[in-house]
């Protein structure tokens, strides 16, 4: 090996670049093209939103949850009010139950389309991008017609959800899971078989399975390297009991095998979208507890218990019990868990965000080591992390 | 599923002697209180078969201002075969907050330890490259405390109206009944 080829090159790839997916920055050591290490730097996007979350009541907190993990807010909602509820041992409604895994669902597949557009366009796939934006849309339009918001929704409830779901809602969904076996394979007749996209995918940036335990990483990313872990089976929450589903699992943990995983979980939360709408129960889509949820409008002008609660409830907030609680959902990402400490006060002590993207993005490093540069751009893409969930 | 804590109880009793400080099960989910000193060998005595709780899924902290030792923090462990969860904590002063570091047991300590460090101002004896990891690297202080004010920073232009925490809801402590 002559003087020349044993030096090492120092790069930035980031923090502004197009395939980081956000404001991330790499520090990669080169040796020719091959990485020798990569030192990921995080925390551009810091907000303090756990600190800010500890000067807010626990209604309030809501609306921040849907900033972290920003392309899959209703499961940050989800995981939040099921703390909350857990530390207020709180019965939710099996009606609002439903709910929150109909949006849930439709939300995963809206956030694995975006996964999926933008990974296609990393590989200059313009055309997958389009189409899975396109796609994406009419999840947004939904979310609008349900919450009023097309992102960041703030339609959960701690105890069930804002309000019912409406009527023009029930068309638009049933459409949109009448057509998503067809259009996800309309995806996978352009990607799968691509010659270009077998080959920047098929053996890069492999994960072990006893690499994914060490390093904690959870979600699409650890189904790829064989472990059929799903918190939605495992540790059912909101009713996931009631659905028949499978966990889809891969088998080599490479980046082709997280496209897999993904596109076969988008064909399952169909399939959950189909049972829950059509077992949607009859009943309160909220608790009845007024010491949690506010009375519904027309008591105000009949009871003065009401009012009272009204304004309890507006000008100071819930009091949970004192204590500490820990819920998780199976997020788009992996494991999304809330850990919140109580100590009696209208105010959380601590409120801890457990983000899957975090705990993914820390595995990068394994992943890429020893591999071409030009294959870090599929590694990011592939682990599929929201910055707004690694930097919080 | 949270039946077998009293045998990781008594097993850590066994193990650890009078280091393994108080265990409960609060609202289903089973925590244990261990000293400082000996976290990590709880950590790699329930790791190992037959407790297998072989992934650190969460590792954080919270500041229980104004009571020393104030800072707790919490190993969030995970089981797959046992399909359960288990807390471990340990409780360090906030004025020598030094903890022995985990990342000889689970990996995904590195990011964690770094953040507790960045975050709550813990030190992890052992760490490879304990430096800040969200905060700017001439940051002062440890955000995460209680004893650090929300506040602005300062800004040079004219007219600034300083943001202030929410204190629109103003504080309102537990009522006697609940604590």
């Amino acid at each position: 090996m002559s003087e020349l080829t044993r030096e090492t090159l120092t790069i930035n790839m980031g923090p502004q670049h197009p395939s980081t997916h956000g404001v991330l920055r790499l520090v990669l050591e080169l040796s020719g093209e091959t990485i020798v290490s990569c030192k990921p730097v995080i925390g551009y996007l810091h907000t303090g939103i756990e600190k800010e979350m500890e000067t807010r009541t626990y209604h309030q907190n809501i609306a921040l949850t849907d900033r972290i993990e920003y392309l899959a807010s209703y499961f940050e909602e989800m995981a939040y009010c099921l703390a909350v509820e857990k530390l207020l041992g709180l019965e939710v409604p099996r009606r609002a139950q439903y709910i929150r895994v109909i949006l849930c669902e439709l939300n995963r597949i809206a956030s694995h389309l975006v996964w999926l557009g933008t990974s296609a366009l990393d590989l200059n796939a313009s055309s997958v991008m389009m189409y899975a934006f396109a796609h994406r849309e009419e999840y947004q339009e939904m979310s609008e017609i349900v919450s009023g918001q097309r992102m960041m929704p703030g339609y959960f409830r701690i105890g069930g959800v804002q309000w019912d779901l409406p009527e023009e809602f029930f068309p638009r969904v049933r459409k949109f899971i009448d057509e998503l076996p067809r259009r996800l394979d309309e995806y996978e007749a352009l990607l799968t078989d691509n010659p270009i996209w077998r080959d920047r995918h098929i053996g890069i940036s492999s994960l072990s399975r006893e690499q994914a335990l060490a390093y904690g990483v959870t979600g699409p990313v650890l189904r790829a390297s064989g472990v059929n872990w799903d918190l939605r089976k495992a540790i059912p929450y909101s009713s996931y009991e009631d659905f028949t589903f499978e966990v889809p699992v891969g088998a080599n943990g490479d980046a082709f095998d997280r496209y897999t995983v993904r596109m076969a979980e988008m064909r399952e939360s169909g399939r959950i979208l189909r049972q829950a709408l059509d077992g949607l129960p009859e009943g309160p889509y909220i608790t009845s507890d007024r010491k949690v949820a506010l009375p519904p409008r027309p008591e105000l002008v009949r009871s003065m218990e009401a009012v009272i609660h009204q304004f309890k409830l507006v000008s100071e907030g819930i009091h949970p019990p004192k204590g500490e609680v820990y819920a998780a959902v199976e997020s788009p990402r992996g494991e999304k868990g809330y850990f919140i400490v109580s100590d009696g006060s209208n105010k959380p002590v601590r409120v801890r965000v457990r983000a899957p993207s975090f705990s993914n993005l820390a595995a990068l490093p394994v992943m890429v080591q020893g591999e071409m540069l030009a294959d870090v751009v599929v590694a990011i893409a592939s682990i599929d992390i929201v910055l707004g969930d690694v930097d919080r | 599923m949270t039946a077998a804590l009293e045998p990781v109880q008594e097993f850590l009793a066994e193990r650890l002697g009078d280091d393994a400080l108080a265990a409960s099960v609060d609202r289903g989910e089973a925590t244990v209180l261990i000293a400082p000193s000996r976290v990590v060998d709880a950590l790699a005595a329930v790791k190992a078969a037959p407790w297998d709780f072989a992934v650190l899924i969460d590792l954080t902290a919270w500041d229980r201002h104004p009571i020393e030792p104030r800072l707790e923090v919490v190993y969030n462990l995970l089981s797959w075969s046992r399909r359960q969860r288990l807390r471990v904590r340990a409780r360090v002063d906030s004025r020598d907050a030094v903890l022995p570091t985990a990342t000889g047991v689970y990996a995904a300590a590195d990011w964690f330890e770094r953040e507790l460090w960045d975050l709550f101002g813990i030190r992890f004896d052992g760490h490879p490259n304990l430096t800040r990891i969200l905060m700017p690297d001439d940051w002062e202080g440890h955000p995460l405390r209680r004893d650090f004010a929300l506040g602005d920073e300062p800004v040079e232009f004219q007219g600034h109206i300083p943001k202030r925490p929410s204190d629109i809801i103003p504080h309102v402590p537990a009522r006697r009944k609940d604590r």
